[in-house]
């Protein structure tokens, strides 16, 4: 697979679980916002921002509302971690990867983002829900056509694992919104559903429990895919079969890469370390640690990301030409 | 009674206000009287209201639209516009066509083999040295590059059209890096949804063949002794306005679609870089011109291509395909010697004939076009896409008036021709069907052993009222080509599909096993008997 390729499939996936994930925390946060006229808006409006890590917007009021969150995380084309933005910058990768990904998962791909305005549009008269409900079900479908239609092979696996890591970054941002201000924060239980995981939560834990066992939920839960867990737990089998996979057929390749290297590269050992603290952790006092294992995960995946980039996405920059010292 | 009249009026009008020229009609003999070949497509037709037309019209541009095949236009991205009538050509008319172009690419193939080799046709004083070495299409680069299995021109497209006694005439050849056959394949899948109905009534031979047949030809002209030859696809990128294109045949030929930078070349072998390393490539499919395809030896500035595969290629550890310097074939200055070229390569007379042309290069005729210049059409020798043509009859006093000091300044890069009436077919435009002259390229296949036409080709509108010029760039749209198959012949993709006879249905009966059902049917069905 070409490097540049798999480059594109890596940030594909990437792009359309970010553009899933931040509907799913705008909904929560928006949900809380019209629900209690109580809730300290700009605070909480800014919180947001920092947790997700974008700047706040300039504006004429200096004010930063919930219209302020919607048009820069919602509806900002030109920003990679709004919504609209992860979306376009998924097509645009997309589109250099025509070749490797299914007919009809592009067309989900390109048709979702030639709705996005009319949707959005729509959206400035009845309200963001629909809007963000439509970016999840788009991003459910291209995952469903993904699925279905393309070969597990080399780019399937750069594909989940852009995809999972991702999960697992946003899913700790979910978490810090709780966690970093809670007094702005939507309940436990919106919080589980936003991330799809209301019901799974029901039937595991009852309802007597605590709210403190949400948090173990999302992150601990092996069985439930939206978990930190188990994202992590794809991430790490993507890992290791492409070392497998690539180890083999590299096998006659003359660069001088070190056999240990090959075998073990230190993405793979970036998530193996970080989902072995998960498991080990005293799980009872995961609600007092929280803070710092949220960060770990968030740095851990920064982390990942580099250095599966240098590992497998080195290609050639654009070739330019050096003028001679000597002419 | 007043009202079922203008009914009726209503149900007839799409083709009522159709008018005639003095081009040939593709679709009617007469007002009224539609060619045998369109007969059913007419019927069909002219029961459909304006509204149902306008709304299969939406279906198709939002096809085009949600499957990325547009181009920009003002930066907006626009569907390329597929009309909602198909072009239909007999089988017996395909004939001329189909060995008529095959005739032309083993002439192109002879010439091309010529200049790069001994240059006969030079010695035999057919071709004048000089208008082949001022040929901007001509390399020295490539002066003695033997191709693996003999062929240069894997893709040809020969530009066709029908003149007002509807004989086809070419109207110029493209040897270089054709494109359009995308439109082929995607025209074809979705008339196919806008009108079910009218493809069960005929029998079209089929062009999604297209991409198996072309990686077939590329494999052919691998390097020698390599016995699984990669073909990888190059293109200059997704700015590219036919990035569609190469990404559509590299996944239906199932390989790689690489840029320059994907690839490198050492010591005269080409690779490409892969999650696994370096991987050997043999065949490249190039869509980059030859000017971009190697900073080595051509453009140095160019950063879209790959340096040093030129030599790789001249060592024969790589093919390219076309091969670089096929433009000698393809200058429109050439074009009014492909007649010569195939009575002297193939002592044959030609199956097509060229449109009349001029060549400027005698003082006498040269000062007779500058004379005559309102009712001839000039084009540049160069010139792609519709880009530098005049046309007399239709330009006004000032732009004769720069074009006569413009070739007079340089009559090497001109070609004067006689305006063909370009034949007129009906296109829905607004709420009616209008005339509107097309033209027709047909897409040759050469794989060394055979020269496989693809049944079809790119029919282009020219879609403003009377324009002569049919490209996208210039407001053109296209037409799903239908090829009739010879009724006498099953429409057949392979010999194997024509020689399986179907088992009947208890034979296939047996080969299958019973069919489970879980619960729940059962249950409403004895809820609804209450």
């Amino acid at each position: 697979m070409l490097s540049r390729i798999a480059e594109s499939l890596f940030w594909l996936g990437r792009y359309v679980e970010r553009a899933d994930d931040t509907a799913r925390v705008l909904d929560a946060v928006m949900h809380r916002l019209l629900d209690d006229p109580g809730t300290d808006e700009e605070a909480a409006c800014r919180t947001l921002f920092a947790v997700l890590g974008v700047p706040v917007p300039d504006s004429d009021e200096g004010g930063c509302d919930a219209q302020t969150v919607l048009s820069a995380l919602g509806f900002d084309a030109g920003n990679p971690s709004s919504v609209a933005g992860a979306w376009q910058a998924a097509h645009d990768n997309a589109r250099g990867v025509r070749e490797v990904i299914s007919t009809e998962s592009w067309e989900c791909l390109n048709a979702t983002r030639l709705a996005l305005p009319a949707q959005r549009r729509q959206a400035r008269r009845v309200g963001p829900h629909a809007y963000l409900r439509y970016v999840r079900e788009r991003a459910a479908l291209f995952s469903g056509l993904a699925d279905s239609t393309m070969s597990r092979d080399d780019g399937w696996l750069f594909l989940t694992l852009g995809q999972s890591l991702e999960r697992v970054d946003m899913t700790a941002r979910l978490l810090s919104v709780k966690v970093l201000a809670s007094p702005y924060a939507p309940d436990w239980a919106t919080l589980l559903r936003a991330a799809g995981a209301d019901e799974p939560y029901r039937r595991t834990e009852g309802w007597d429990s605590d709210p403190q066992s949400a948090a173990r939920f999302l992150v601990l839960e092996p069985l439930f895919p939206r978990s930190i867990m188990h994202a992590l737990a794809t991430a790490e089998r993507c890992l290791a079969e492409l070392a497998g996979t690539l180890a083999a057929g590299s096998s006659s390749r003359r660069s001088g890469r070190s056999q240990t290297q090959v075998l073990v590269p230190s993405a793979r050992r970036t998530i193996g370390r970080m989902r072995t603290v998960l498991e080990y952790l005293d799980a009872d006092t995961l609600v007092a640690q929280l803070p710092q294992v949220l960060k770990d995960l968030q740095e851990a995946c920064l982390l990942a990301s580099r250095q599966i980039a240098d590992r497998y996405f080195q290609y050639g920059t654009p070739v330019v030409w050096l003028r001679g010292r000597d002419s | 009674m007043e009202t079922l009249v203008l009914y009726v009026l209503d149900m007839a009008d799409v083709f009522d206000a159709y008018t005639f020229s003095q081009a040939w009609d593709e679709m009617f003999e007469a007002p009224g009287m539609p060619r045998r070949a369109y007969e059913r497509v007419f019927q069909a037709l002219e029961h459909l209201d304006p509204d149902d037309l306008r709304f299969r019209a939406e279906l198709v541009a939002r096809a085009f639209t949600d499957r990325g095949v547009t181009f920009a236009l003002g930066g907006e991205e626009r569907p390329f516009p597929l009309d909602l009538v198909p072009r239909v050509i007999a089988a017996a008319e395909w004939d001329v066509i189909d060995r008529g172009v095959r005739q032309r690419v083993r002439a192109l193939e002879a010439f091309l083999a010529d200049v790069y080799g001994p240059q006969t046709i030079i010695a035999e004083g057919i071709v004048p040295r000089s208008v082949l070495l001022t040929g901007g299409g001509f390399h020295r680069a490539a002066h003695g590059i033997d191709p693996a299995n003999g062929v240069r021109v894997h893709v040809a497209g020969i530009d066709l059209v029908r003149d007002v006694d509807g004989r086809f005439r070419v109207l110029e050849d493209n040897a270089r890096v054709p494109s359009g056959v995308s439109y082929v394949i995607e025209n074809r899948g979705i008339m196919a949804h806008a009108f079910p109905g009218l493809f069960a009534e005929h029998r079209i031979r089929p062009v999604d063949d297209y991409p198996a047949r072309l990686l077939a030809a590329l494999r052919a002209a691998a390097p020698p002794g390599v016995r699984d030859p990669v073909v990888v696809v190059l293109t200059p990128g997704v700015g590219n306005s036919a990035y569609f294109e190469h990404a559509l045949l590299a996944r239906q030929m199932g390989v790689e679609l690489v840029e320059g930078r994907d690839l490198s070349c050492s010591g005269n072998r080409v690779r490409m870089r892969t999650t696994a390393g370096e991987q050997p490539v043999h065949v490249v499919y190039r869509r980059i011109d030859d000017e971009y395809l190697d900073p080595l030896h051509f453009r140095p500035e160019s950063v879209i291509g790959c340096p040093g595969i030129l030599n790789a290629a001249r060592a024969g550890a790589v093919t390219i395909a076309n091969a670089v310097g096929c433009g000698a074939a393809d200058d429109k200055l050439i074009y009014t010697y492909v007649p010569d070229f195939i009575r002297f390569y193939l002592n044959e007379e030609p199956v097509l004939e060229n449109v009349r042309t001029y060549r400027l290069d005698d003082a006498e005729r040269l000062a007779w076009v500058l004379d005559s210049l309102d009712e001839l059409v000039l084009k540049p020798v160069d010139g792609a896409g519709g880009k530098g043509i005049v046309i007399g009859p239709q330009a006004d006093e000032k732009t004769l008036a720069k074009l006569r000091s413009t070739v007079a300044a340089g009559p090497r890069g001109w070609i004067a021709q006689v305006p063909v009436a370009l034949s007129t077919s009906p296109t829905f435009v607004g709420d009616r069907f209008a005339p509107r002259h097309i033209d027709l390229r047909p897409f040759a296949v050469n794989s060394g052993d055979d020269i496989w036409v693809l049944p079809g080709g790119l029919t282009r509108v020219a879609l403003p009222e009377g324009a002569l010029v049919v490209n996208s760039s210039q407001g053109g749209g296209s037409k799903d080509t239908w090829v009739l198959a010879d009724a006498r012949r099953p429409v057949a993709r392979t010999e194997d599909d024509a020689e399986q006879q179907a088992p009947p249905p208890s034979v296939v009966r047996e080969a299958v096993a019973d069919r489970q059902a879980g619960p729940g049917l059962a249950e409403s069905a004895y809820q609804l008997q209450q």
